[in-house]
């Protein structure tokens, strides 16, 4: 009886992992595809039958990439852009939303609402009045224009998100800290900012990645080719070389790889941002 | 200030609120006015950037939406009221975009809701390499919107493309290479499909913390009873996290209106907006036409609906505490 029903339990266990290594399949066989094409000679990357390893295989996409097509640059410039994008977005964000977790003012209600018509509006809806605003502020075609516009387009989110994490903190710390006569930036430095760290961790690398990713605005407000950022740069390169496939896969690995990198090594920050979002609000 | 307020602390406790309390009302009141002038501090810079980036561009796109919009410095925009909106319902192109939206949101959202449900609950227990499963589900979600489009375009490339060489080539399931990309219907599903495997990644995540906060003892209580799994599903596991499964629905409806990068990279409309979707419309509208107002008017239309779902699953579907 006992035997039986622990066989009965690793049979199900095996079927369990059978059918979850079949979907997982499914998951990976695209990117082993882009893999296997950005080391294939441009002859070959219609060949039949594909081939998921690539045979002769050449790194020559990805030094074509890198040196000739000017993929090096756009790199650059997708992560100046993202590296600032985030700075000032968590700076910004963690301060708003130490207002709402810890302090009562007037209109704090009203100016939380409007926070969250923000959180629902959809971007792509905002592109044609941000892009006549950005025309009259002179940001079209600029790096810190990009950096401006993004940093204002991930507040609402980061600020939602750092306040529910801020909220958990115990108020007993703070109060312990008023008494020995701390203001509250000293409170907002020296208590909330480092208790949250894992917490301002979620929010930049999600800022990150949104900026690092963000395809559609830069399109719209940047000319200048030496102004592209990976992904207008990637996008682009197709449309120019629609058969060019094992370099635009190249500099798509180039631009995918670091992203999956952090997404493993800080998997843990990430579902939990994900889940507050979703389990909590 | 540190060193001294920290070095005076124990008797400084005790001056203060013995002050405190003799003047009463006026301290209380003066350091609330602090506080709220702290506070109001704190929100600003970060504030004023929102209200200029996305709260002014909603009521601008509005406004926008009421003109004949004139993009040529120098020349006036033409008031028209709700002539956008009005050329809109009689424009085949927009109800065609609707319909493919609508008909996108069909495809995708049960798909993701079912498969990413059916995902969580297989990973819903002890066994091995369960954080690398979880892990590779989601490597899709985190990929960038344009790698993909651009995969899959090439994927399903007529002649030499990977589908194809497996449906055609090698399952024989049809006779001749399919030109995925040409038609509505089959373009449709490409993108669907690709909304799909960049999705349940997504949903799977959402899931399963919920399904994790199912107390064990209730579901291996149900084992022991010997209910079948699909039973014991039903019985234990679903009621509790049907708020959730509402909160997934209606965030994947909103993903659903919010489709634009794989249409524009993969079909871009194409061919002949046979495969518009409301925000590659817009944007074609207004970017390729130079037609800002009529552009506003398709995509404010998008956001009353998008406002509308979001206060919806607001008010319906308020979060329980214990869910976390």
């Amino acid at each position: 009886m006992v035997t039986g029903s622990a066989s009965r339990t690793r049979a199900v266990l095996s079927a369990r992992i059978l059918i979850l290594s079949l979907g997982v399949f499914l998951m990976i066989v695209p990117f082993a595809y882009m893999f296997a094409t950005s080391l294939k000679p441009n002859a070959l990357v219609l060949e039949i039958p594909p081939k998921l390893l690539p045979h002769p295989a050449t790194t020559a996409n990805y030094t074509a990439a890198w040196t000739s097509n000017k993929f090096g640059r756009y790199f650059l410039n997708s992560l100046g852009v993202a590296i600032a994008t985030t700075f000032f977005s968590v700076w910004l964000s963690s301060m708003m939303a130490y207002a709402f977790a810890r302090f009562s003012f007037p209109g704090r209600r009203i100016l939380f609402g409007l926070l969250l018509i923000g959180l629902m509006v959809p971007t792509m809806m905002l592109i044609i009045p941000q892009f006549i605003l950005a025309k009259n502020l002179g940001m079209l075609d600029s790096l810190s224009g990009l950096v401006f516009f993004y940093t204002g387009g991930t507040l609402a989110l980061n600020t939602f998100l750092l306040r529910s994490f801020f909220q958990d903190i115990p108020r007993e710390l703070e109060e312990a800290m008023v008494v020995d006569g701390a203001g509250p930036w000293k409170r907002y430095l020296k208590l909330v900012l480092p208790l949250s760290r894992p917490a301002l961790a979620t929010v930049g690398i999600f800022s990150f990645l949104a900026s690092w990713d963000e395809f559609v605005w830069a399109l719209t407000v940047i000319n200048d080719p030496n102004k592209r950022t990976l992904p207008i740069a990637i996008a682009l390169f197709q449309g120019e070389h629609s058969t060019s496939w094992g370099l635009v896969f190249a500099a798509s690995s180039i631009a995918v790889v670091p992203v999956l990198l952090a997404f493993v090594i800080f998997q843990r920050q990430f579902i939990s941002g994900l889940t507050t979002g979703a389990l909590k609000a | 200030m540190t060193a001294s307020s920290s070095s005076t602390s124990s008797t400084g406790l005790l001056g203060r609120s013995a002050s405190a309390l003799r003047l009463g009302g006026r301290t209380v009141q003066a350091s609330k006015r602090k506080e709220t002038l702290a506070a109001y501090t704190f929100l600003a810079p970060g504030f004023v950037l929102f209200s200029l980036v996305v709260l002014y561009p909603i009521a601008r796109a509005f406004q926008i939406s009421l003109y004949h919009w004139s993009i040529v410095p120098g020349t006036a925009s033409q008031y028209i009221g709700l002539g956008n909106y009005g050329h809109a319902l009689h424009d085949p192109i927009f109800w065609r975009a609707l319909a493919n939206t609508g008909a996108y949101m069909a495809f995708t959202v049960p798909a993701q809701i079912v498969l990413g449900m059916t995902v969580a609950v297989l990973l819903d227990a002890r066994m091995p390499a369960r954080g690398l499963f979880r892990t590779l589900y989601y490597l899709p979600v985190v990929t960038s919107w344009v790698v993909v489009s651009l995969l899959f375009r090439y994927m399903f490339i007529t002649d030499g493309g990977l589908i194809n060489f497996v449906v055609h080539d090698k399952l024989h399931l049809v006779g001749h290479n399919i030109e995925w990309l040409s038609h509505r219907w089959s373009a449709l599903a490409v993108i669907s499909i690709l909304g799909i495997w960049k999705g349940i990644g997504w949903s799977m995540v959402i899931f399963l913390a919920a399904l994790q906060t199912v107390p064990r003892e209730l579901k291996e209580a149900a084992a022991v009873d010997g209910a079948k799994a699909w039973a014991r599903f039903r019985a234990v596991s679903l009621p509790a996290i049907l708020p959730v499964i509402a909160f997934v629905t209606v965030m994947l409806v909103i993903g659903g209106f919010n489709v634009f990068i794989s249409i524009f990279l993969i079909t871009n409309g194409g061919p002949l907006d046979e495969t518009q979707v409301l925000l590659t419309y817009a944007y074609r509208q207004a970017f390729s036409f130079l037609d800002f107002g009529y552009g506003s008017s398709l995509s404010f239309m998008l956001t009353l609906i998008v406002f509308t779902l979001s206060i919806a699953q607001l008010r319906l579907f308020r979060r329980p505490k214990d869910v976390t």
